[in-house]
Formats: C-alpha cells, sequence, structure tokens
C-alpha cells in the first residue's frame, strides 16, 4: 500500500493547476482589492490611506447620478426582480411544456436556445437598431395602429425618459431565456417516466403532473436558476454597455459600469475597488439569501 | 354494464384536451417567433440599402431578385475591420480557455472525488465559491498585475484569468462525472501495479469524455460574450475578440444601416452553423451539465 506522504504530494501535484488559477486569479486579487479599497491609489506610485473616504464617496449625493452607487444597485435589483418574475417563469413554462413530449420539441428548444449562443454584442447592436427611433418596434407599433399617422415616434434609447433601463433589459431577459429553459428542461426530463405515468394512471392531468409530480423535483434546479439570474443581474455590464452606449448613464447605471467608469475614466483604483468589494459582498449575500430560502422551504 | 364502463375510464389515462393542445401549440410557436423573428430581421436589413431599411420595405425580404439585393453590404462591412479575424481570434483564445479550465478541473476532481483525505470537502467548497464571485472582482489588481509584467494586449491577459472563472463550474460539472466511475477500476488498476497518475490518465481520463463536452459548453458560455477583461485588456486589432472588436467597429458611427447588418451576419453566421450541425449534442451536454451540477 502506498505511503500516506506519498499520498499527500499526489494530492497536491493534482490540486496545482486549479490552486493556481483559483488563488493567482481569485483569492489574490480579491484580497488586493479589499486593501486598495482603503486607499487612493492610481495605479502607480504611493498609496495614500483614505479610511472609509471610498466607500463613503460612492453613497455622497454631491457626486454626479451616474457614479451614485445605491441607484447602481436599486437597477441592478431591479433587473434581478424581472429576471426571477418573468424570465425565469417564461423559461419554466416553456420547460414544462417541451418536457410532455410535444411534437417539434427539439424543433424549439433549439430555437429557444439559439439566442445565447450568440454574442452579446451582436444582439446589444441588433436590438439598438431595433430600439432606434426609425428601428423595427416603432414600425411594428405603427403596424399594429399603436402609433397613429402624425403621431412622434417613441425615443426607446434617449436619457432621461425612464425607458432607457427597460431598453437595456429587454435584450438581456430575451437573450437568456432559453439558457434557463434548457436548465429547467434537464430538471423536467430528470424525472423518471414511470413516475410520470403512474401519476397519470391515477388519472392526474398533464397539468397536475406538472404542479405535484415534476415542479417539485426541481427545487435544486429552479435554486440554481434563481442564483444565477439574481448574481447574474448585479454583475450585469455587456449589454447596458452596449445599449446606452456609454458609461456615464444615469438610468441604466450598474455596479459595474461604475467600476469601469471609476478605473478606465478616471483611474481612480481606490475608488473601483471598493465598488468591486461591494458587488463581492452582494453577490455573496443574494446567493447565501437565496439558497437559505429554498432551504426553508423543505 | 354502465358501472363496468366507469371502472374502465378510472383507468384511463387522461388526454389533455383538443383546444389546450392548440393554445399551447399558438403560444409555443409565438414565442419561437419572438427568438427569430430579430435575427431574421437582421439577415434580411443586411442585405437592403436605408431606403428599403427605414421606409419601404422594413419587414420583408429584400425587394427584387437576389441579383438586385444589396450584397455590396457585406464587402463594406469586410473593409470597415477584420471581422473574420475577431472571430478567430474569440475562437483561439475560448478554446485555449476551454483546454486549460478543462484539463485543471478534471485533475482537481480527481483529488477530490477519488482519493480519500480530510479536506476534500471542504477543499471542494472553497473551489465552490468561486461560482458566485463575479469577474469584476479581480479585473483591477489583475489589470494592474497584467500591466506590470507588459503582457497587456496578448492573448494570455484573457486566457488566464476567463480559464478561473470557468473552473468552479467545471469542477462541479467534471465532480458530478466522476462521482459515477465505479471505484473499484481504480482499485484493479492499483493493484495491477499503476500510480495515481498512471490511473489518472489511462482509466480515468478516457472514461471522462462525455463531460469534456459538458464542460466544453460552459466554458464557452462563459468566455464567448465577455466584453469588460476583453475591452480592458486588448488594445490593439490583432488580438480583439469578436465582442471586444464588434464594439470598437460601432464605436465609429455609420449612418448606413445595411454595412452594419452584413457586419452582424458575418460575426454570428460561424456560430449559427455550427449550432445547425451540432444542436442536438450541444444541448445533450448542456442538459447533462445541469443534471450532474
Amino acid at each position: 500500500m502506498k505511503s500516506k506522504k506519498y499520498d499527500g504530494v499526489t494530492i497536491f501535484l493534482f490540486l496545482l493547476p486549479a490552486l493556481l488559477l483559483f488563488v493567482g486569479i481569485l483569492i489574490a486579487p480579491m484580497a488586493s482589492s479589499a486593501i486598495n479599497s482603503f486607499y487612493q491609489y492610481k495605479g502607480f506610485g504611493q498609496k495614500t490611506w483614505l479610511g472609509w473616504d471610498n466607500y463613503k464617496r460612492l453613497f455622497d449625493k454631491d457626486f454626479p447620478a451616474y457614479i451614485q452607487f445605491k441607484d447602481s444597485v436599486v437597477h441592478a435589483l431591479l433587473l434581478a426582480a424581472f429576471s426571477v418574475f418573468i424570465q425565469l417563469p417564461l423559461a419554466l413554462g416553456l420547460a414544462l411544456l417541451l418536457g410532455r413530449g410535444i411534437k417539434g420539441e427539439r424543433f424549439f428548444l433549439s430555437v429557444n436556445f439559439l439566442p445565447v449562443l450568440i454574442s452579446t454584442v451582436v444582439i446589444g447592436q441588433l436590438w439598438l437598431k431595433i430600439f432606434d427611433p426609425r428601428g423595427l418596434l416603432n414600425s411594428l407599433l405603427r403596424l399594429v395602429g399603436y402609433l397613429k399617422e402624425g403621431d412622434d415616434n417613441i425615443q426607446w434609447l434617449a436619457e432621461g425618459q425612464g425607458k432607457l433601463l427597460y431598453s437595456c433589459f429587454i435584450p438581456m431577459l430575451w437573450q437568456y431565456v432559453g439558457y434557463h429553459m434548457l436548465l429547467m428542461y434537464a430538471g423536467v426530463k430528470s424525472v423518471p417516466t414511470e413516475l410520470r405515468e403512474a401519476a397519470k394512471i391515477d388519472g392526474a392531468t398533464d397539468w397536475q403532473v406538472d404542479r405535484f409530480v415534476v415542479i417539485p423535483s426541481m427545487k435544486q434546479i429552479v435554486k440554481v436558476s434563481v442564483i444565477f439570474a439574481v448574481t447574474g443581474s448585479l454583475k450585469s455590464y455587456d449589454l447596458i454597455r452596449i445599449i446606452a452606449m456609454n458609461l456615464s448613464t444615469k438610468d441604466a447605471s450598474v455596479p459595474s459600469t461604475i467600476l469601469m467608469d471609476y478605473m478606465t475614466l478616471r483611474g481612480e483604483y481606490g475608488v473601483a475597488s471598493a465598488v468591486a468589494v461591494l458587488l463581492i459582498l452582494l453577490c455573496f449575500f443574494f446567493a447565501i439569501l437565496i439558497s437559505t430560502i429554498f432551504k426553508e422551504r423543505d | 354494464m354502465a358501472k363496468n364502463k366507469n371502472d374502465l375510464q378510472q383507468y384511463q389515462v387522461r388526454k389533455t384536451k383538443g383546444w389546450v393542445n392548440v393554445l399551447i401549440s399558438i403560444f409555443l410557436a409565438i414565442w419561437a417567433i419572438i427568438n427569430l423573428y430579430p435575427l431574421y430581421w437582421m439577415f434580411t436589413f443586411a442585405l437592403k440599402d436605408n431606403k428599403q431599411i427605414l421606409d419601404t420595405n422594413k419587414f420583408g425580404l429584400p425587394e427584387g431578385a437576389p441579383n438586385k439585393w444589396f450584397w455590396s453590404n457585406f464587402k463594406e462591412a469586410m473593409n470597415t475591420g477584420p471581422i473574420g479575424r475577431f472571430f478567430l481570434n474569440s475562437v483561439i483564445i475560448t478554446f485555449a480557455t476551454i483546454v486549460i479550465t478543462t484539463l485543471a478541473a478534471m485533475m482537481a476532481s480527481y483529488a477530490i472525488t477519488r482519493i480519500r483525505w480530510r479536506a476534500s470537502e471542504m477543499m471542494n467548497r472553497i473551489f465552490m465559491l468561486g461560482i458566485t464571485i463575479p469577474i469584476q472582482a479581480s479585473i483591477i489588481p489583475v489589470y494592474l498585475v497584467v500591466s506590470k509584467l507588459k503582457l497587456i494586449n496578448t492573448p494570455i491577459a484573457l486566457i488566464v484569468p476567463y480559464s478561473a472563472f470557468s473552473l468552479a463550474m467545471a469542477l462541479l460539472i467534471c465532480n458530478g462525472f466522476m462521482i459515477q466511475i465505479p471505484k473499484e477500476l481504480d482499485e484493479a488498476a492499483y493493484i495491477d501495479g499503476c500510480g495515481r497518475g498512471k490511473v489518472f490518465f489511462s482509466v480515468i481520463l478516457p472514461l471522462m469524455k462525455p463531460a469534456v463536452a459538458t464542460t466544453a459548453i460552459y466554458t464557452f458560455l462563459q468566455c464567448w460574450n465577455e466584453l469588460m477583461f476583453a475591452q480592458t485588456f486588448l488594445t490593439g486589432e490583432d488580438y480583439m475578440t469578436l465582442p471586444a472588436g464588434m464594439a470598437q467597429l460601432f464605436g465609429s458611427h455609420t449612418t448606413e444601416w445595411g454595412p452594419i447588418g452584413a457586419a452582424l451576419v458575418i460575426a454570428t453566421m460561424p456560430t449559427i452553423v455550427f449550432y445547425i450541425l451540432f444542436s442536438r449534442r450541444i444541448q445533450d451536454s448542456f442538459i447533462a451539465g445541469a443534471v450532474k451540477g
């Protein structure tokens, strides 16, 4: 038999690549961000100790609206709410319907998953054209008669009219419904066929089978979907960056746009680090909160 | 007689009513159209001029016979920037990330699930934190280190962070697959005199082939679209990924819509062709990950 010491070395060697990546890119930078968030730091030269000043600054009302951290979190949580209460139910509905073995199951599955694989930048540009004042959406609204002959085009992308945020949300929700649908479809399909058939022989309708047999067995996957949807909303960046077209957007600011604004435009690494730290804490907080809620439901 | 009939009915599977099925089909069809129509619209406006797109022919196919369509949009799109190059860069960077992530995750998973040691469960939990940690968490320190090492504008500056952030998910999937391989296989190999390394490479790895496809698809989904690191770490067109490169192309505003549509089509076409060819495998691999995780 092999000696314990020999095994220790083997274990370490097998873990080494993963550990290097994990510690080098996740743990050490996180620690470094946490430290930098207490300093004034321009990326080079001296660091000056500031205490909580960087954090206070994020909540200071005297700074412009597009770098108000509180607003950005409200936007991200609004997106999370849309995701959990509109996107996920839609995904669940599609997964349940397709999981029943409907005609064209594979076709619908493929079509619904397609947007997930297309580059976000392409999707962002495409939706910019859809939301353009002269674009597809206004044209469709005229076609169905919502916009009359003399009506002005609706400015979906204009700042300060309260529509920009939703114009950013819609492509996000649209793109990732398919992702959650396929996750949930996997859950639906993992219910043994015998269980389904047994319930149906007992006289259950398809709806009852879904409600009392399939959904209860999907708790784990729904939990994962909810965590992905909420943390994904908190860290959203790509589509907002493209649809809102610049970082200095107060209507659609999210924590990441503030982080990038401080980092790339102002070169204030201390404040940017503070945003990063708060973002990590928010992600952990919500991941734990969601797990706890699902545990209590047991 | 009537009673018998009743008894029989109790054991008959209740079919969903016909009109309900019709409603379901309509709903699914509408949703499929919502998914496909924007893409169809993209493909058609890539072949129109502004007059058609904005005025005379907003929704349908380009006017006239296919030889009258504005194929010149594609030529113009190719002239605005190296979209093909961006696509290739994205493929290379994503592929390298997939290789590194998969190998690192397989090895770690082997150490965690198949060798008995006291802290293995704890180790796994620590790695799993990586699923929740946002990629933004490390952009600043990694940027500072990367610029100090003069690695800005190299593929490595993206491949390493992408691998690190895809690792947790890949490990979760690998664990799910690896637990299902019977332990007796390892033991038989040990009795034959194999060491851990030999067992991993010649017994376990060949059995993990299905896991490779699954980790690959999840890793792909995590880095293919990544914009924040790509925009920050890549400054020249040589190594720009599709998201960063396309974002830069569209930074300079063009008033002609056609070439923009053409650029979008060029950037999307390879993905769509690949998906059409392998959609079943891609979906099955994705589903396997969801179930294992």
